[in-house]
């Protein structure tokens, strides 16, 4: 049973898939997108989860959101609203609190109460980091080129890019090496001498990775902050009103209006496929719709192993997808709650419920955390960044009630001996048993509860092992091995059949960046 | 010493930077917090409380109140009812722009008008031989504007009867923490929004009626910073900034008529006599030689700029009010007068003075921009005001 064809059919309605049929409609193709699910958006969705109380259920911050994305489709007109989220506060063990504040003034007195040294060292660190996200920059809004290749796109791109890091100096391109290369921890340790400090900078580097704050490879991801801030007044990095939802939403709205059609609750099946070429997609309902170009939204592990039968794609290309890295270690902890949690730091209701809290008081206390994981436990108490969204958009929680977002690391995909519903309650104690540490009304305020575990995320959207980034952001996956050597520029073996998710380049993080380049790349393949 | 507001002693100890500001005389908040970012998102998000009154308020009475009010401004005001809000400018007879505010009709006989510069004078030469009672009300009627998605649902929770029934630029009285007050569903904002006449004596009681009212609802006092963006995403024009009053200016070519701004829609061409009508009806044959129009700033263009010295685009985080110099085709074809970025459209905006015949929408220009101390191009469209219109303004 055939139904009517299309010129480009995208499976999985996340937001990258959205992107990616957002440019095709309007570059004129037919598109239609299937989304497995009865809401779009996949990692990046809005419910309400409890009457009332609605939770960007696991994606909670926009952190890098493409802003040729936002002009292209003109997402603002779309519905996305961008709110500020100015600060972050780390709890300390003497009772004391660590803060970083939207005014760059107060922020310096803050860490000089701590080390006038990191203080004055913020400055400089912030010019570095400055920097290396303009360096970086180019390379997220760049399809990569494939450095064994001599076809003439590809030398103009090494071209490109070897000019761009020459362009760098030798000073920014040894510092920018080092971070590609070095431990978040001691990358910082160059830079800072407050525990407290380096620790919640070094968070963000572990973010959606197996990996602790002293493994190799783990300071790339602190450059993510910074590059939302040459992002500037754009603003690319903030709470979205509604929830992360409303990003999707947006996309999908604006993809519409370009001419696509979204359908959802259509789980695809398989990629149908005729000597070599994608013809169309079957979904699990048996129904077949036919188009010359299929486009997956999926990770890399769904794409090549899945949606088609392996034994058409080359062994090398089997082997380097099975290898590639998922081992989710994030979990998320929605709270509705009868009121804000009164933090010993700081009492009352004031500013920390208007940024993030971020549970990292010392390097070793991430450390900790981390060995937990590695011997197949999830940690007893563990790293957590915290925001209130009920805070910045009211729309989110009942009057005077509030929702609470919790961002957990680390909770392995591979626990010892499975996840169950059990360990999920236990796993959803040890978090609020130490934010109640901090805060100790917090227990008595919560009203409702929902416990999501790498394996609940991977149930829900399909992201392989519950890993955020559909696929971990380590350095031999990112850029030209990102899915895998030669099939980084979102082509597949099966001609006409694309890859537009997270596990393409330049990876995880609401971004956009994988969908738009997809799109760029099947336009110019035309 | 600048004048205190009625809310001076509620606003005062709010103001973290102590970031004040003039406005006609008395100092307000620029901004209360820092940084104005959280002020302007209210406006969008949830509600901001300006305190306007500083504005200059004059209450009109007596039988041949209305009639003085029709000779003097632009629009016909024989068509607004009791209980019914204009906006409206005012001329000089050459049709020239003196002011703009809002006149709003409180009963049979007796009105109130706003404006941005004292005007008492100019009522009463208007008034002359009318039956008409002028009265300055600045100083004694505090104002204050709730403006944002949320402005509703918690001026609901106060206001006795509830403004649910309020329609756009339309005012009642109402009694807020026991004090009498009018209500005008009205505002400099292009939001959803209301504005609270009420006399000095009750004004920190609604202050504080409002604020605990909008406690859960995200209610934020906000400063003019916020107001400025807010302003010119919604398109409207502020004296003083982006005109000059027809009473001020030195020269000609620093005045302008309602057409030149714009205000096309509040000119009446066929009520009675009134300030400038002759000049404005021939205006309006000839066609003006100025259009009041909105500008977008090509991005691409713009971050190129920057990018030509290695640096992101930098952005001002608070509306600029100096002229800067708009071209086509390498000749200056006008200027802006107020500019800012858009939080919320993610858009570089400006409000300009177009010479005829470049101001047709979707016109290709160039803006002035400094860059690294240069003077440089970038490419902007025209576009038809307002930026951002959003359907809950009206409904
Ligand atoms: C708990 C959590 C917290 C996170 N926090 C943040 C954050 O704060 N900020 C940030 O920037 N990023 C965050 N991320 C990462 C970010 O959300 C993801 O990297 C990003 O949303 C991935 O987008 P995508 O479109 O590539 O894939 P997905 O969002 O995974 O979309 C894939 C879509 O395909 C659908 N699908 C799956 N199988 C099929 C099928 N067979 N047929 C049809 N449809 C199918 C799925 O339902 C899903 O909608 C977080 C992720 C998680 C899980």
């Amino acid at each position: 049973m055939a139904t009517n064809s299309y010129d480009a059919i995208i499976i999985g309605g996340g937001h990258n898939g959205l992107v990616t049929a957002a440019y095709l409609a309007r570059a004129g193709k037919k598109t239609l997108v299937l989304e497995r699910r009865h809401l779009l958006g996949g990692a990046a969705v809005s419910e309400e989860v409890f009457p009332g109380f609605t939770f960007s259920v696991f994606s909670y911050v926009v952190s890098l959101l493409r802003p040729e994305i936002v002009r292209d489709l003109e997402l603002p007109r779309h519905g996305l609203q961008i709110l500020p989220l100015e600060s972050t506060v780390t709890p300390l063990p003497n009772g004391d609190y660590l803060a970083g504040w939207g005014d760059a003034d107060l922020t310096r007195r803050e860490v000089s109460r701590h080390s006038l040294r990191d203080a004055d060292a913020m400055v400089e660190f912030g010019r570095l980091m400055h920097h290396m996200a303009m360096a970086v920059k180019p390379i997220l809004g760049m399809i990569p080129p494939d450095p064994t290749s001599l076809a003439p796109s590809d030398l103009a791109g090494m071209l490109k890019l070897g000019g761009h890091m020459r362009s760098l100096g030798p000073e920014n391109f040894h510092a920018l090496y080092k971070l590609m290369t070095m431990s978040s921890a001691d990358y910082l340790d160059e830079w800072y001498e407050f525990d407290a400090l380096k620790a919640t900078k070094s968070a963000s580097g572990i973010i959606g990775t197996f990996l602790s704050p002293r493994s190799p490879g783990s300071a790339y991801v602190l450059l993510h902050h910074y590059m939302g801030e040459i992002d500037g007044a754009f603003r690319a990095w903030g709470f979205a009103k509604g929830g992360t939802g409303t990003i999707s939403n947006a996309i999908a709205n604006a993809a519409r209006a370009l001419g696509a059609t979204i359908r959802t609750e259509a789980p695809v099946a398989k990629v149908l496929t005729k000597g070599g070429r994608a013809t169309g997609v079957v979904l699990d309902s048996g129904e077949e719709i036919m188009a010359p170009l299929v486009v997956s939204g999926l990770d890399p592990r769904r794409t090549f192993l899945e949606l088609v039968d392996p034994g058409q794609l080359p062994d090398d290309l089997v082997t380097a997808v099975r290898r590639f890295k998922f081992r989710g270690s994030s979990g998320k902890v929605n709270l509705a709650l009868s009121e804000l949690p009164n933090f010993t730091c700081l009492p009352g209701i004031g500013p920390l419920h208007r940024g993030a809290v971020s549970i990292s008081p010392s390097m070793d206390y991430l450390e900790r955390a981390y060995d937990d994981a590695k011997y197949g436990e999830f940690s007893k108490r563990p790293y957590m960044d915290i925001v209130f969204p009920s805070m910045l958009d009211p729309d989110m929680a009942p009057p005077g009630k509030h929702v609470m977002s919790v961002f957990v690391q680390y909770a392995p995909y591979h626990l010892n001996g499975g996840w169950t519903d059990a360990k999920r309650e236990a796993f959803g104690d040890a978090v609020v048993d130490t934010i109640a540490e901090h805060a100790p009304n917090l227990k008595s305020a919560i009203l409702h509860r929902q416990v999501l575990t790498p394996l609940d995320i991977e149930r829900i959207t399909g992201l392989s092992e519950g890993n955020i980034f559909a696929g971990e952001l380590a350095l031999q996956q990112l850029f030209f091995l990102r899915p895998a050597a030669a099939w980084a520029k979102y082509r597949t073996p099966i001609h006409g059949y694309y890859q537009c998710g997270a596990g393409t380049h330049p990876g995880g993080g609401i971004m956009g960046a994988s969908g738009r380049l997809a799109a760029l790349k099947i336009l110019a393949d035309q | 010493m600048l004048k205190t507001t009625p809310f001076h002693s509620r606003t005062a100890p709010l103001i973290l930077g102590q970031a004040w500001r003039r406005w006609s005389g008395f100092s307000v908040a620029s901004s209360y917090d820092l940084l104005p970012d959280r002020e302007y998102t209210a406006v969008r998000n949830s509600a901001a409380l300006f305190d306007i009154s500083p504005l200059c308020k004059y209450r009109l009475r007596g039988r041949d109140a209305g009639r003085l009010l029709d000779r003097m401004v632009t629009r016909d005001l024989t068509k607004c009812r009791v209980g019914q809000v204009m906006y409206t400018p005012w001329c000089d007879s050459h049709g020239k722009v003196i002011d703009d505010g809002t006149v709003s009709r409180l009963s049979d006989t007796e009105y109130r008008l706003t404006a941005a510069e004292p005007s008492i004078r100019w009522l009463q030469m208007n008034g002359f031989g009318l039956e008409a009672t002028i009265e300055d009300v600045s100083d004694t009627l505090g104002a204050l504007a709730i403006q944002g998605p949320l402005a509703r649902i918690i001026l609901n929770q106060v206001a006795e009867p509830t403004v649910e029934g309020l329609k756009f630029f339309r005012v009642m009285p109402a009694r807020i923490g026991g004090v009498a007050v009018e209500i005008s569903r009205t505002g400099y904002t292009g939001d959803l929004g209301y504005e609270i006449w009420v006399p000095a004596a009750g004004a920190v009681k609604v202050w504080d009626a409002l604020m605990t009212a909008g406690a859960n609802y995200g209610i934020l006092p906000a400063g003019i910073w916020a107001l400025d963006i807010a302003r010119i995403e919604a398109g409207l024009v502020m004296a003083d900034v982006d005109y000059h009053s027809a009473h001020r200016a030195l020269i000609a070519d620093q005045k302008s008529t309602p057409f030149e701004l714009s205000l096309d829609w509040t000119v009446s061409l066929d009520k009675g006599r009134y300030n400038g009508k002759q000049a404005l009806v021939r205006e309006h044959t000839a066609g003006p030689a100025w259009r009041f129009v909105g500008l977008e700033v090509d991005w691409e263009s713009f971050e190129a700029l920057y990018a030509a010295h290695h640096l992101p685009p930098s952005l001002p985080t608070v509306a600029w009010r100096t002229s800067t110099p708009i071209y086509r085709d390498g000749r200056q074809i006008g200027y802006a007068s107020s500019g800012c970025w858009s939080p919320l459209l993610k858009k570089y905006l400006a409000l300009a003075h177009i010479r005829a015949p470049h101001f047709a929408p979707d016109t290709r220009v160039e803006m002035e921009v400094t860059v690294e101390h240069q003077r440089r191009r970038a490419a902007a469209t025209v576009r038809k005001l307002p930026f951002f219109d959003p359907a809950r303004k009206k409904a």
